[in-house]
């Protein structure tokens, strides 16, 4: 089924730019020209039969679905809805405040806070389809469980203390259902508006995903990587967790870097450590963060992930080794 | 005249929509005053968690994203 991409990429590198094939340009040519059309396609047709049955759920449908469950429900609930829920960065706060409003606990909030950017139905069938579904299962379960613990551990140590004093004062109005067209047309005038501003938010992040992947690909010695980034380094999961700290782009743009990394036999655990920080974990999200959370707690949130990719990067090169 | 307020903290997508209100209501040639609400407490009161939000005239009619061009019209002209 996606054989069409790696024709296509045939065709521009050896017949389109007349690139003479196993040439370092030629590689990296072919991988940009596979990938960019591969991953964007797959975006759209994605977004937009999703778009079609509206199963996008909303923050507020979130809120309403957690609301009044029990801790132990409510974290494993909320790291599922993480992951089917799109919402942008620039809502964590108003949705953090909404939740806490709604009396769901503070943990269960973070651990919907946590999956969310890491775990989405679109980077999923696009890890899928570029590695397989065994490696997917295994982002996605790393992904939810962190979540998870990060959730129970943030109520057990009673962090709540560190919310922001006038969180707890604001009072919600009545959640508004904004009115929604159900015919044919409609639904598809809504899914094809969702394909143009989800493409519109993240185009950048996943052409500059690729280009990287595309230059690791075609351009860095695969020695390079069995000396520096093998399992047999120690170092090399702290370090990629590390690099990724200061980086920020969406699931949907790391991808295509992970990919050439694995292809350099860069062992898996390492990758994921480096994806995930990469999504999870951005200066701009601490900065949002820090309007309701004091300083202690996200500290603890960013040491608390930092040290969960890293054990998870051993964890899995152990059992993939 | 009409009020439309903006909610959102101010990213990129408040701004593009704050732009996109008084484009319509210029090309309509409706009065409008539209006003950002950026004070996050405010926002709230509005019920509206996932910005940015629209209020025409204190009446919450779009939240979570940049609103289609065509549903300004339709709020524009109402």
């Amino acid at each position: 089924m996606f054989e069409v991409f790696t024709l296509l990429a045939d065709w521009a590198a050896y017949r389109l730019l007349g690139l003479t094939p196993a040439t370092k340009l030629a590689d990296a040519v072919h991988f940009f020209v596979e990938d960019t059309s591969k991953i964007f396609v797959l975006l759209a047709v994605i977004v937009f039969v999703m778009g079609l049955f509206r199963t996008l759920l909303s923050p507020e449908k979130v809120r309403g679905y957690i609301e009044g469950r029990s801790r132990g429900v409510g974290y494993g609930l909320a790291a599922v809805l993480g992951a089917v829920t799109p919402f942008c960065s620039c809502s964590s706060v108003p949705l953090f405040i909404g939740f806490l409003e709604a009396g769901i606990p503070v943990g269960v909030t973070m651990a919907f806070l946590i999956t969310s950017p890491l775990v989405n139905e679109v980077a999923v069938v696009i890890l899928a389809s570029i590695m397989g579904w065994k490696l997917t299962a295994i982002y996605v379960a790393t992904g939810m469980g962190i979540g998870i613990v990060g959730g129970v551990l943030i109520d057990r140590l009673r962090m709540e203390r560190y919310v922001e004093d006038y969180v707890w004062k604001i009072r919600m109005g009545a959640v508004v259902r904004t009115e929604t067209d159900t015919s044919l047309s409609g639904r598809i005038r809504y899914a094809w508006g969702e394909v143009t501003d989800i493409v519109g938010r993240i185009w950048l992040y996943v052409i500059v995903g690729i280009g990287i992947g595309a230059a690791l690909h075609g351009y860095v010695p695969q020695e390079l990587f069995a000396e520096y980034a093998s399992a047999d380094n120690p170092f090399a999961v702290p370090v990629a967790v590390l690099m990724g700290l200061p980086l920020y782009s969406n699931a949907t743009g790391v991808i295509p870097v992970a990919e050439a990394l694995l292809a350099k036999a860069v062992p898996i655990g390492t990758v994921i450590a480096f994806m995930m920080s990469v999504v999870a974990i951005s200066p701009p999200e601490f900065i949002m963060l820090r309007k309701v959370l004091k300083v202690p707690m996200l500290a603890f949130f960013g040491s608390f992930l930092t040290i969960a990719f890293i054990l998870v990067g051993y964890l899995l090169n152990t059992l993939f080794a | 005249m009409k009020t439309v307020k903006v909610l959102g903290s101010g990213c990129r997508n408040c701004v593009t929509t704050a732009k996109l209100i008084e484009e319509k209501a210029a090309a309509l040639g409706v009065a409008v005053q539209v006003e950002k609400v950026t004070d996050i407490a405010a926002i709230m009161g509005y019920g509206v968690m996932s910005t940015p939000g629209v209020v025409v005239d204190e009446k919450v009619v779009h939240a979570g994203g940049i609103p289609k061009p065509e549903a300004v019209e339709i709020w524009l002209k109402a």
